[in-house]
C-alpha cells in the first residue's frame, strides 16, 4: 500500500485563504499537548511563546532585527524560485556580502566619511549578486544542477570566512580569538529609534525590497517574463525571452538581497565580522520563502511569525524553564502544520493498494 | 467543547497562582552555548549552576533561568535584554562569544551584575569576567600519557586555534616531557566545539596514524567512544566522561564552575558584589581532576604528586620551554607572564603540527 497525492480539480478559494488560520489553531492544540505532557501549564506556555514578545516595544524592535535578514534573503528567493531556479545557497551569497562589504573598515580603517557606510552596502549586494552568479553560469554553460553548485558554494564560502577572520583580518588587540575590528562609527548602519531599541535601517531595506519586488512581480513585464519561463520555458522562448539570461537575473537578485542581509547584520546587528556569522538564515529563508507563498508580501509576514517563533522560544525558555528541544520541535510543528494545510487544499491523499481501493470504495459507499 | 473552557479555566487560576509563588531572593540566569546534554562544556557549567543553587538554599531562596545553544551573534544580546528585563539580578554568559552582547546590554542595565566566561572586555562596573586554569589539568594529563603510552605519540582533537586551546595542547606537551623528552603530539583540528560525528572522525584518524592515548579539547564523548572500541586510553573533557568509556578514561579536566558561581551569587545577596577578573585553578578548586583510573600505581602516585605541586603553586609555564621552532621561549626558572598565556598563539617544541594561523 502506498500513499499518493492527487492535485484537487478545483480548491476552495475559502479554505486557501484560511488555511495558515487552520495551521495555527491545529499548532496550537498540539502544542498544548505537547506541553500539557512536559508538566507545563499550556496557556501559560502558549502566551509566552505568542503574546509576551509582542507586548512591549524593545522587544518588537528585537522582532524586526530577527526578521530583517529573514525577508530580505526570502522575497530574493521567492524571485529566484519562481523562475524555477533553485537557489539553495543564499547563505554563501549572505557571507560573500558581508565580507566584501566588511572589506573597507577593515582594510582602511583610516577612511572615514559618510560614503562609507553606503558604499558597504553597495559592496555588500555585489559581493552577493557575484557570488550568487557563479552557479548561474555553471548552470548556463555547463548546464550543472545549480541546487548542488549553489549549496556546496556555501561551504566555501563559510571557510573563506572563517580563514579571513581567524588569519589576515584578526584584530591584532583581540588575544588571538578569530573577529575583526569593530567598526568605526561610520561604518555601522544606525538604528532607526535607539531610543526604543536596537532595530536598525536593515529592516527598512528587507520591506522596499520586499514592496519593490511585489510590484515587479504583479505590474511588470519582467515579473511575467519570470513566471512564464518558470512554469513552462518553451512557452517563454516562443514570447522572446532568454531562459539564460533570466537564470543569471534570478540568482543576482536573489544573490545581491542575500548580500545586503549579511552585510546589514554585520554592520548593524553585529558590529564586526566574526566567524559566527553564518548561523543558517540563508537556509531558513527558503522555510521563509515557502511560508509566504512565494509573494514577496506573503514573505514579509511570513519573516515576523517565524522571528516570532524564535523569540517566544526563548520567552518560554525563561520563563516556564522548557528546554530548548521542546521549544525547536514546536517551531517544526509549526511548519509542518502549514504546509501540511498547504498541500492538503491543493491535494488529496488517495491510498493506492489492494486492501486501501477496498477500503477507498467502502468509503463511498458510506 | 466546555470541558476544554474549564481546563482553559483552571489553567488560568494556576497560572495566577505559580506568580504568587515565585518569590526568591535573587534570580541567577545562566546562557549556555551549547545543549545542557553535550556532558561537556555547557553540561559542566549548568551543573555548576544547580550546585549553586543548592548551596544557596534551593529553589526557594535562588531562582534559576538559563537559555541553552544561543547563537553568539545578534541572536545573544536580545536574549540578554530578556534576561535583564525579566527579573535576573545576576547574569552568566558562559561563552567566549556573548563578550561583545554581554558589554552592550551591561551598559544599559547597570543594576544588573553580569559575569562573562572566559573573556578580557570589562567595559562597565557590572561587568566581571572569570576563567579557568585548564591547562593545568592538560598538564598532568601530558604526564599520564608519557608514561602510558607505547608508541610515545598522543593524538589532541581540538576546536578552534584560540588560546585556550593552544595553551591546553603546549602544557600537555610540556607534561608529557618532563617523562619523556621526545613524546610527540599530533592534532587535529575539527573545527567544531561540539560535533559527535567529526570529533569521531577525528579519533579514528589520530588513531590510525599510530597514536596510543587520545585528548580531545571538543565537547562531545564521541572520542571517547571511539577509543574505547579501539582499545586505547583517552582523557575525558569538561566532564567526569567515565560512563562512556569504562576501561578508557584515564581521567579527565573536570571544569568544577560551583564554588565560584556559589561565591558571586551569595556575593549579590550579600550586596557586596564588585568586578572582578578571575582565572582560577586547582589551587581554588576551579579546575578538578577526574578520579585516575585505568593506569597502574605508580602513574597515578606521578599524577596526584602533580596535582599536588600545582596546588602548591606550581605554573606549567616555567622555563626552560623552547618554542617549536627550537628557539627558546621561557628562560630556566620564569614563569609565563598573564597577558602572553592568554594571547597564546605558537607552539612549544614537541607539537607535530603547524598551528593555523
Amino acid at each position: 500500500m502506498r500513499l499518493e497525492l492527487v492535485k484537487r480539480p478545483q480548491h476552495s478559494a475559502l479554505f486557501s485563504a484560511l488555511s495558515p488560520f487552520i495551521a495555527l489553531g491545529l499548532t496550537l492544540v498540539a502544542g498544548a499537548i505537547m506541553f500539557s505532557l512536559l508538566g507545563k501549564n499550556p496557556v501559560e506556555a502558549l502566551y509566552y511563546y505568542f503574546i509576551d514578545p509582542l507586548r512591549e516595544t524593545w522587544s518588537l524592535h528585537e522582532l524586526a532585527v530577527k526578521a530583517a535578514p529573514l525577508i530580505l534573503i526570502a522575497v530574493g528567493l521567492s524571485v529566484c524560485y519562481l523562475s524555477n531556479n533553485w537557489n539553495i545557497g543564499a547563505e554563501g551569497q549572505y557571507i560573500a556580502g558581508a565580507v566584501l562589504g566588511s572589506s573597507i573598515p577593515v582594510l582602511l580603517p583610516g577612511f572615514q566619511s559618510w560614503i562609507v557606510l553606503p558604499l558597504m552596502l553597495i559592496l555588500g549586494m555585489a559581493g552577493g549578486a557575484a557570488y550568487g552568479s557563479i552557479p548561474a553560469w555553471l548552470k548556463v554553460r555547463f548546464n550543472t544542477n545549480e541546487i548542488l553548485t549553489s549549496l556546496m558554494l556555501v561551504y566555501v564560502a563559510q571557510l573563506f570566512n572563517d580563514w579571513l577572520v581567524r588569519g589576515p583580518w584578526r584584530n591584532p588587540q583581540g588575544f588571538s580569538f578569530p573577529g575583526t575590528v569593530r567598526f568605526h562609527e561610520y561604518a555601522v548602519l544606525p538604528e532607526i529609534w535607539p531610543e526604543a531599541g536596537r532595530a536598525n535601517w536593515g529592516f527598512v531595506f528587507a520591506l522596499v525590497a520586499a514592496l519593490l519586488l511585489w510590484f515587479m512581480m504583479s505590474r511588470t513585464l519582467k515579473g511575467f517574463e519570470v513566471r512564464v519561463l518558470g512554469q513552462s520555458p518553451r512557452a517563454g522562448r516562443f514570447a522572446g525571452f532568454s531562459s539564460g539570461r533570466m537564470v543569471f537575473f534570478a540568482f543576482m537578485v536573489s544573490g545581491a538581497l542575500a548580500g545586503l542581509a549579511g552585510i546589514s547584520e554585520v554592520s548593524g546587528a553585529v558590529g564586526h565580522l566574526n566567524e559566527k556569522l553564518s548561523i543558517g538564515y540563508g537556509f531558513t529563508a527558503i522555510i521563509v520563502a515557502f511560508l509566504g507563498r512565494l509573494n514577496p508580501l506573503g514573505v514579509v509576514a511570513a519573516g515576523l511569525v517565524l522571528a516570532l517563533t524564535y523569540l517566544g522560544g526563548e520567552a518560554a525558555q525563561i520563563s516556564i524553564g522548557v528546554s530548548d528541544k521542546a521549544v525547536r520541535a514546536f517551531q517544526g510543528m509549526l511548519l509542518f502544520f502549514v504546509l501540511a494545510c498547504d498541500t492538503l487544499i491543493h491535494y488529496r491523499i488517495r491510498f493506492v493498494g489492494a486492501r486501501a481501493a477496498r477500503a477507498g470504495e467502502a468509503a463511498q459507499n458510506v | 467543547m466546555r470541558k476544554t473552557l474549564l481546563s482553559l479555566a483552571t489553567a488560568t487560576a494556576a497560572l495566577a497562582l505559580a506568580t504568587v509563588a515565585a518569590e526568591a531572593k535573587v534570580k541567577a540566569c545562566f546562557i549556555y552555548v551549547g545543549p545542557i546534554g553535550d556532558f561537556g562544556w555547557s553540561y559542566q557549567h549548568h551543573q555548576g549552576a544547580l550546585e549553586m543553587q543548592k548551596n544557596l538554599g534551593g529553589e526557594e531562596q535562588v531562582e534559576l533561568a538559563y537559555l541553552e545553544s544561543v547563537p553568539e551573534g545578534a541572536d545573544a544580546e536580545r536574549a540578554l535584554e530578556r534576561f535583564a528585563r525579566s527579573g535576573c539580578n545576576i547574569i552568566f554568559t558562559t561563552s567566549f562569544g556573548y563578550m561583545d552582547a554581554t558589554n552592550a546590554v551591561a551598559g544599559k542595565f547597570p543594576d544588573v551584575k553580569f559575569e562573562h566566561a572566559t573573556g578580557y572586555k570589562r567595559d562597565h562596573a557590572n561587568v566581571a569576567t572569570y576563567n579557568s586554569k585548564f591547562h593545568e589539568g592538560r598538564y598532568v594529563q601530558g604526564i599520564i600519557a608519557a608514561k602510558m603510552s607505547k608508541a610515545g605519540v598522543a593524538g589532541y582533537i581540538a576546536s578552534f586555534p584560540i588560546p585556550e586551546v593552544v595553551m591546553g595542547i603546549n602544557a600537555f606537551v610540556l607534561g608529557a616531557q618532563t617523562v619523556n623528552p621526545d613524546f610527540k603530539l599530533k592534532v587535529v583540528w575539527a573545527n567544531t566545539w561540539f560535533d559527535p560525528g567529526k570529533e569521531a572522525n577525528a579519533a579514528k584518524a589520530l588513531i590510525d596514524q599510530g597514536v596510543d592515548i587520545i585528548t580531545q579539547h571538543t565537547d562531545s564523548t564521541a572520542p571517547m567512544q571511539v577509543a574505547a572500541e579501539r582499545g586505547i586510553k583517552a582523557f575525558g573533557q569538561a566532564s567526569d566522561m567515565i560512563a562512556f568509556g569504562k576501561e578508557t578514561q584515564l581521567t579527565a579536566v573536570v571544569d568544577n564552575w560551583g564554588p565560584y558561581y556559589t561565591e558571586r551569587v551569595k556575593a549579590v545577596v550579600d550586596g557586596i558584589w564588585s568586578q572582578v577578573d578571575v582565572w582560577g585553578g586547582m589551587k581554588e578548586g576551579h579546575v578538578v581532576m577526574a578520579p585516575f583510573a585505568n593506569m597502574p600505581d605508580d602513574v597515578k602516585a606521578a599524577a596526584e604528586a602533580a596535582v599536588e605541586k600545582i596546588k602548591g603553586g606550581f605554573e606549567p609555564f616555567t622555563g626552560p620551554v623552547a618554542k617549536q621552532d627550537g628557539s627558546e621561549w621561557l628562560k630556566d626558572g620564569e614563569r609565563a607572564d598573564n597577558g602572553v598565556l592568554l594571547g597564546l598563539n605558537f607552539y612549544v617544541k614537541g607539537v607535530d603540527d603547524k598551528l593555523p594561523q
